[in-house]
């Protein structure tokens, strides 16, 4: 791997995001806005309750969680899009940068994007709405490397199936985080959800995340085997979906796909 | 004294070897096995009508199109097994892949001389600058500039890296008379004075007797021509190389197209 060809990823991101409003005011905006809705429908929650059960941190918390996953799967997807939408397959596939290193170079732009925005909910959170993020103790951060790693094969998939289904397929990618999301089960415990729902759920690493997270909030234990479970469900989807990517460029550079993308076909 | 005796010529490797080279679409034959090879510092021309398969040639040079079969070297490295070094010592510039236009030139050619691992930069921005007239262009975003000005600056990024093979794909096919005719001049020169290998194409026949030293025309993924272009037209009876262009085209049966 050579990380001057990485590098050259991201410092395209980073030029891109400094010229640009309408790319660097979205990392944080729409995070705080989130932030802001969901804080006072917590308080809201919290209001009508009257039980001990502590919303800030379970519900807002998951809130911050989820919306980071869903940051750093965008933050793949948009940096391969500044490709796409400039129509630069050509130019960038003719260097000798390898599929790993373009990989790399988008993850690494996706970590520089999605830490902005998790600072600026955990700001947020904390500051407006009392979120303390020691109430997960030692387990905020496995928390945040499964949702991160999980974020990251979404990302790659996502990029996976506009490559290959061509750029308006870009279309199947906004929504995957909402589609998840129901199995995922930010908002509610697992046990909510029916039988086969719940099957769906435990192949979702963030699921893990989000159960773990209201047990420690509530003052439970959490079982050591289920954060081992989410960390080798997310590394196992990183490395299919890179995998995927893989092969899907591989497809590309056979078909000619790569050098006349905006056809979406060649066939 | 007797005047020492001229020293053999050094055998010049050749700096890309194509050899049975073909890219088939199910029945279609874009490129039918075709061999060529350019040395340092000569610029060859490959002629031929639109879809007679120079683009596809070019995209397999480029490591972005899988060839059907056949091999291409970069001086001794086989580009199908090692792509990445073979790549880093090739660049292309072409009327069709124009670099991002929301990001200015100096950005640019940042990104690509990274992605070609081009040391000192700042000295081989400013020569590169200098060679294509591109400084006050320099923190222009290249989305606005004219489409002679990308040409120049996607010609710059073409020798950011210092190829030794350097595909151009009608580089000239946007610019005015005057720059096509500098432009020919800084490329000539730098091929020459770099031992850079050029595989050219275009379509403007006094362009390639210009500045080729040998063409090859393609025509339905063949070679059924090749030479040098200021003495080929006479070998087939036509007076000029754009007459023997428009014969290759109405006639190639004549110029011994598809034999095989």
């Amino acid at each position: 791997m050579n990380l001057a060809r990485i590098a050259a990823v991201p410092l395209r991101q980073f030029y891109l995001y400094r010229g640009s409003a309408a790319r660097f005011v979205p990392v944080f905006a729409w995070v705080t806005v989130d932030m802001v809705l969901w804080g006072f429908m917590t308080r809201f929650l919290g209001s009508l309750a009257h039980s001990s059960y502590r919303f800030v941190p379970a519900l807002l918390g998951a809130v911050v969680f989820w919306d980071f996953l869903t940051r750093v799967m965008q933050g793949v997807t948009t940096a391969f899009f500044e490709d796409v939408w400039s129509r630069n397959f050509l130019n960038l596939f003719a260097t000798p940068i390898t599929i790993p290193e373009y990989i790399a170079g988008l993850l690494s732009s996706s970590f520089a994007t999605s830490m902005v925005g998790l600072a600026v909910m955990m700001a947020v959170a904390t500051a407006a709405f009392g979120l303390h993020f020691a109430a997960y103790g030692a387990m905020l951060l496995p928390f945040v490397l499964v949702l991160f790693l999980n974020g990251m094969a979404l990302g790659v998939a996502a990029i996976a199936i506009v490559l290959r289904f061509g750029p308006a397929a870009e279309w199947f990618v906004w929504p995957i985080p909402a589609l998840l999301s129901p199995f995922a089960c930010v908002y509610y415990p697992l046990a909510t959800l029916p039988a086969p729902m719940q099957w769906v759920a435990r192949l979702l690493p963030p699921s893990y995340v989000f159960e773990g997270m209201r047990a420690v909030v509530s003052g439970h234990t959490f079982d050591g085997a289920y954060l081992v479970t989410a960390f080798a469900l997310a590394i196992a989807y990183l490395v299919l979906a890179y995998w995927i990517f893989a092969r899907v460029f591989r497809l590309a550079v056979q078909t000619g796909l790569i050098t006349r993308y905006s056809a979406e076909t060649v066939s | 004294m007797r005047p020492a005796a001229p020293t053999p010529p050094t055998p010049r490797e050749p700096v890309l070897r194509v050899e049975n080279l073909r890219k088939h679409y199910d029945s279609v034959r874009a490129v039918n096995g075709i061999s060529f090879h350019v040395c340092p510092g000569e610029i060859v021309g490959l002629l031929g009508v639109n879809g007679a398969g120079k683009t596809t040639t070019i995209s397999m040079i480029l490591g972005v199109l899988e060839p059907t079969a056949g091999s291409i070297h970069i001086g001794a490295v086989d580009l199908l097994r090692h792509r990445s070094r073979a790549l880093s010592c090739t660049n292309f510039a072409a009327v069709y892949a124009p670099l991002p236009g929301n990001l200015t030139v100096y950005q640019n050619l940042r990104i690509f001389a990274l992605l070609y691992g081009v040391h000192n930069f700042p000295a081989r921005l400013k020569e590169v600058l200098d060679a294509f007239d591109l400084h006050k262009f320099r923190n222009t975003k290249c989305g606005i500039l004219s489409s002679g000005e990308q040409t120049r600056v996607g010609l710059a990024k073409a020798m950011l890296n210092r190829p030794r093979v350097l595909l151009l794909d009608e580089p000239t096919a946007s610019i005015d008379p005057a720059s096509a005719r500098e432009i020919r001049s800084t490329i000539r020169s730098y091929a020459a004075r770099t031992q850079t290998g050029v595989l050219w194409t275009s379509h403007n026949m006094y362009e390639v007797e210009e500045v080729c030293s040998r063409v090859m025309f393609l025509s339905q993924g063949e070679i059924i021509l090749a030479g040098d272009p200021r003495t080929l037209p006479a070998q087939y009876g036509k007076s000029t190389l754009e007459e023997l262009f428009i014969g290759v085209v109405h006639e190639p049966l004549d110029f011994g197209a598809f034999q095989s």
